[in-house]
């Protein structure tokens, strides 16, 4: 299948009062057409900064760009000015974003903000913007959507706030949504219902989709490939099988051990001892040594190439080195295969 | 909604009464008479005069009926100008200090608006800093010292301008700066931190993602999002400029209410400052009312919970 | 498969590595109390160290400055009336006002014979501006320390009492705030020395009246909010008393506010002291205050217009450096802003 979206070796930094923070350091990812792709981490993997990076949304003139690729329909989007970038965002690239308590604007209808995309990008009038704005409504499951539309977001719950979202993200139909963490702020039976209705828009528009997450039950959900992140790299890529079942970072295998589900053998629920690296100081070996329990003096010394392990799976892990010990799984993921 | 107004009202009224009864008992315990050249009066003549005003009978009295007054519309009449109606002489200087207010009010939303917003969008460059320190000076130093500098500077040592009066348009240009650079400095400290405020809401990064332009973002969303606030400060900065700022009026000599309140206080002209009292504090408290009112209109999260409450 | 120098790469780094455990949990960069961490971000704030470094400079000035004139507050001499300032040492500088020259540029001093350099110049009465300036900025700062105390005092117990103990008696409370709050500041204040005659004492009790206020709000507020935190609830559970739970949980918590809003207070009280004293409601000759000599100068600014100059510049100064300070303060200790 075709790739959509193509990024190559991704460097991003913020300048602060400490120093330079090396956030994104190297990532390679691509996107193909119709897929979801999850990318999942712990907070400061930096998994939210690749995707502001991609909407060139991140703080100016903290952050920067240091090198690397992002290309899009024929273009790379870091070396488009702010105007071209403006064409892009909301009409073929769009972003979901975490809190919907937040991110509608209190003081406008919603109907308003929905239009707002619509009347720019695809320079529809008033009364059709309107129009389409109710009809979005509607897709996204919002009863009643002639009354709703000139409403107040506070006037809604926060799931329902969060299908505005939707449908703001969706109104000019675009290629590409990004989904930072979309439902993490809200409750558990909401959700769910979040979840089906991305899935649902996804299969009518053929859109594809980047979840940002650090949810594994989200990702077993909605994604066919997964990107795990640690310390600004990618460790391990694969399909949700190949991640869920034949996982071979032990990061990777720290995540599903500290998941809670329903039918395992064990009650204990495993946390990963230790904290994520300080970017601002990156170790020179991989940023998961530190903490990982099979770590060997040459994880400390040098980063791990990635080891092609089938046409879809790739994991940078010095273990799978010929001259590493053999190391098997922890046996929760060796037996139960994970969250599915 | 309805509730909730006609709780406010009834705040309103008591506020007032306890304007009313405090301005009225303190007038009360003034030494002296309130009568033009009292040292020459003769005791029978004051006893004659306090008979003719009234000042005879036993306070609770002199109050029921200065209430009784009040609600009809009359503030009694004033001592010192040969007993003309105290209504008559506010109708007469309101004007022109609601004149000269209105102005400084224009120049400081105007600019106060201008720099709060271009600090609050280049936060930490020159702009920013350039703006905050004329908000800092403009906060700090008082009218009566800017309005000194002003007027020997511009009028008495380079005759650029009218010294004092209020006749032509010329005559306001001193007057309005020194009265409206504090607002310029309040608003524009105001405004920047509102406008830091909003721009660092999810919303506004939503605004982007949505691929709307820089202006379209910083208007529509971060600008009127961040005028809320400022609606709250502008309305009793608004009346407190309209009514006469004191100190302004006086270093002018513009004739309007200010000045008149500063001489009735010299003259214990008893139904002048009771009068001029209650004029400023019911314009105050009905603005901020409607300033409350206002409010909900403008962000309509207040709206609803205005009427829940 | 490897592409980064293989050979660089030998068997025996593929040993166990032997990892500090201890380095693991470490929190990465040292964690910082709240109060050294306002204090280190306030003195990176360099134009609230140099308003904090002026206002000192003031303050000594107010102190020690009226012994350092030979006159009086109260010293006349009509010789020395509406004598122009001159310092001999910058007597040379064209721009600066010290040449003892008056407005029409004649030397004064060589007119009327007088060697003694009066630094401020002298007033109509001929008395020495230096000693009743410097005497006024005293006067002006301890009504403004004074007020701003009383402020703080009735406003942290109005406020606090108000919220701590909450329900009905939080409910009447707020309920004559709301009235209070009503009634324009100016009115009370004027009333208020109109009553009690002008002097020290009406000032401070005008300014306090009028400043609590905003000072009770925002206990209450930070009070309210601090009662339903976690650590105060869990406090509580454990049965600590109320006395205990003020003194451990509320005033450390509220102390930053506290500060700021006390450093906004002393200029706003300084300002208010002059303000009165300018329209004829503050002190009355021959005191001074700043206010006093603004409107003293005042009456003299067409001939001779150093006379206000003085008080205004410091008046001006004292109030600008108390604002940045107060601005310094609140960036480095409001926890709403630490981030």
């Amino acid at each position: 299948m075709e790739n959509i979206l193509e990024i190559k070796d991704l460097h991003v930094s913020f300048d602060t009062y400490g120093g330079e923070v090396q956030a994104v350091r190297g990532v390679n990812l691509e996107l193909k057409k119709g897929e979801t792709l999850a990318i999942v981490g712990e907070s400061g993997s930096g998994k939210s900064v690749t995707s502001k990076t991609i909407m060139r949304l991140l703080p100016k003139p903290a952050a920067r760009i240091k090198s690397g690729e992002i290309w899009f329909n024929g273009k790379d989007l870091t070396k488009l000015s702010e105007k071209e970038m403006q064409k892009i965002r909301g009409s073929e690239i769009s972003m979901i974003f975490q809190d919907p308590m937040t991110s509608l604007n209190p003081t406008m209808s919603i109907g308003k903000q929905i239009m707002e995309g619509l009347r720019k990008h695809q320079k529809l009038g008033k009364q059709e913007a309107l129009q389409r704005a109710i009809e979005l409504l509607d897709l996204v499951g919002i009863p009643n959507p002639e009354a709703r539309v000139k409403q107040y977001p506070h006037q809604f719950s926060g799931g329902m706030r969060q299908r505005v979202v939707i449908a703001i993200a969706l109104a000019c139909n675009p290629k590409v949504l990004i989904a930072d963490e979309p439902t993490t702020a809200l409750d558990v039976t909401i959700q769910a219902q979040i979840l089906d209705l991305m899935k649902d828009l996804q299969n009518k528009m053929q859109t594809s989709i980047i979840l940002i997450t650090h949810d594994l039950g989200v990702v077993a959900n909605m994604a066919q490939r997964v990107a795990v992140m640690y310390g600004g790299k990618i460790v391990e890529t694969g399909t949700v099988d190949e991640i869920f079942y034949r996982p071979k970072h032990p990061y990777t295998w720290g995540l599903l051990s500290s998941m809670p589900r329903l039918h395992s053998k064990t009650d204990e629920l495993l946390a990963i001892p230790g904290t994520p690296p300080d970017l601002s100081n990156p170790p020179k070996g991989c940023p998961f040594a530190p903490r990982c329990p099979h770590a060997m003096k040459v994880c400390v010394e040098y980063m791990p190439d990635y080891t092609t392990l089938s046409e879809t799976q790739k994991t940078a892990c010095w273990l799978l080195d010929e001259r590493a010990p053999k190391v098997e799984p922890p046996e929760i993921i060796a037996v139960g295969g994970a969250g599915k | 909604m309805g509730r909730y107004i006609v709780q406010r009202i009834i705040y309103m009224i008591v506020t007032m009464f306890v304007i009313v009864a405090l301005t009225f008992f303190s007038m009360k315990l003034l030494p002296g008479t309130p009568y033009k050249n009292q040292e020459k009066l003769s005791p029978e003549m004051i006893e004659l005069l306090n008979h003719k005003y009234g000042l005879d009978k036993p306070l609770p009295v002199q109050f029921v009926k200065y209430v009784g007054d009040l609600l009809k519309g009359d503030l009694g009449v004033s001592f010192q100008f040969d007993g003309r109606p105290v209504t008559e002489i506010i109708g007469e200087r309101l004007p022109v200090s609601a004149d000269l207010g209105f102005e400084a009010m224009v120049i400081g939303l105007v600019f106060g608006l201008l720099l709060g917003i271009i600090a609050g969008l280049r936060r930490n460059t020159v702009w920013d800093y350039g703006s905050m320190i004329v908000a800092v000076i403009g906060v700090s130093v008082p009218s009566f010292v800017l309005a000194q500098l002003m007027q020997y500077y511009f009028a008495v040592k380079h005759h650029w301008l009218p010294v004092a009066y209020w006749e032509g348009p010329a005559y306001h240009i001193l007057p309005d700066i020194a009265l409206g650079f504090g607002p310029v400095a309040t608003i524009a400290r105001y405004m920047r931190t509102a406008m830091v405020d909003t721009l660092n809401q999810d919303y506004i990064e939503m605004a982007r993602a949505k691929g709307l332009s820089r202006p379209a973002v910083t208007f529509k969303h971060a600008v009127r999002n961040s005028l809320i606030p400022i609606v709250t400060i502008v309305g009793p900065m608004a009346v407190n400029l309209m009514t006469g700022v004191l100190v302004i009026e006086n270093i002018f000599a513009i004739p309007g209410i200010g000045d008149q309140f500063v001489t009735s206080v010299y003259t214990n002209d008893y139904p002048m400052i009771m009068g001029t009292t209650i004029m400023y504090s019911v314009a105050f408290i009905v603005v901020v009312f409607i300033v409350d009112l206002l409010y909900g209109v403008i962000d309509p999260r207040i709206r609803l919970a205005g009427g829940e409450s | 498969m490897m592409a980064v120098s293989k050979k660089e790469i030998t068997q025996d780094m593929f040993q166990p590595a032997v990892i500090d455990k201890s380095l693991q949990e470490q929190v990465s960069g040292p964690s910082i109390g709240f109060w050294s961490d306002g204090f280190r971000r306030l003195r990176k704030n360099k134009a609230a160290m140099v308003s904090a470094f002026i206002i000192l400079l003031i303050v000594i000035m107010a102190l020690v400055g009226p012994h350092m004139s030979k006159y009086g507050i109260d010293d006349q001499d009509l010789k020395r009336s509406n004598l122009p300032p001159r310092i001999s040492a910058l007597a040379n500088i064209h721009w600066l006002p010290f040449d003892g020259k008056n407005e029409q540029g004649v030397d004064v001093y060589k007119e009327r014979g007088i060697k003694q350099d009066l630094w401020f110049g002298a007033d109509k009465l001929g008395r020495d501006l230096w000693t009743r300036v410097w005497k006024g900025t005293q006067i002006s700062l301890f009504i403004a320390v004074v007020a701003a105390a009383a402020d703080l005092i009735i406003g942290v117990a109005y406020g606090g009492i108000s919220a701590y103990f909450g329900g009905q008696v939080d409910n009447i409370m707020q309920r004559i705030l709301e009235v209070l709050n009503g009634i324009p500041n100016l009115v009370i204040i004027i009333l208020l020395i109109i009553v009690m005659q002008p002097g020290i004492p009406a000032i401070i009790l005008a300014i306090a009246m009028t400043g609590w206020i905003g000072m009770a709000r925002i206990i209450r507020g930070e009070v309210l909010k601090l009662k339903n935190l976690e650590f105060v609830l869990a406090a509580r559970t454990l049965g600590a008393s109320d006395s205990r739970i003020i003194s451990k949980h509320m005033v450390p918590n509220t102390m930053s506010m506290i500060i700021i809003h006390t450093m906004f207070s002393v200029p706003g009280a300084i300002f208010f002291e002059a303000f009165l004293s300018f329209i004829g409601l503050g002190l009355q000759p021959p005191k001074a205050s700043l206010g006093v000599l603004i409107n003293e100068g005042y009456k003299m600014l067409s001939l001779h217009p150093y006379q206000a100059l003085f008080p205004g510049v410091i008046i001006s100064l004292l109030l600008i450096c108390f604002n940045i300070f107060g601005d310094g303060l609140r960036d480095a200790f409001d926890p709403k802003l630490r981030q």
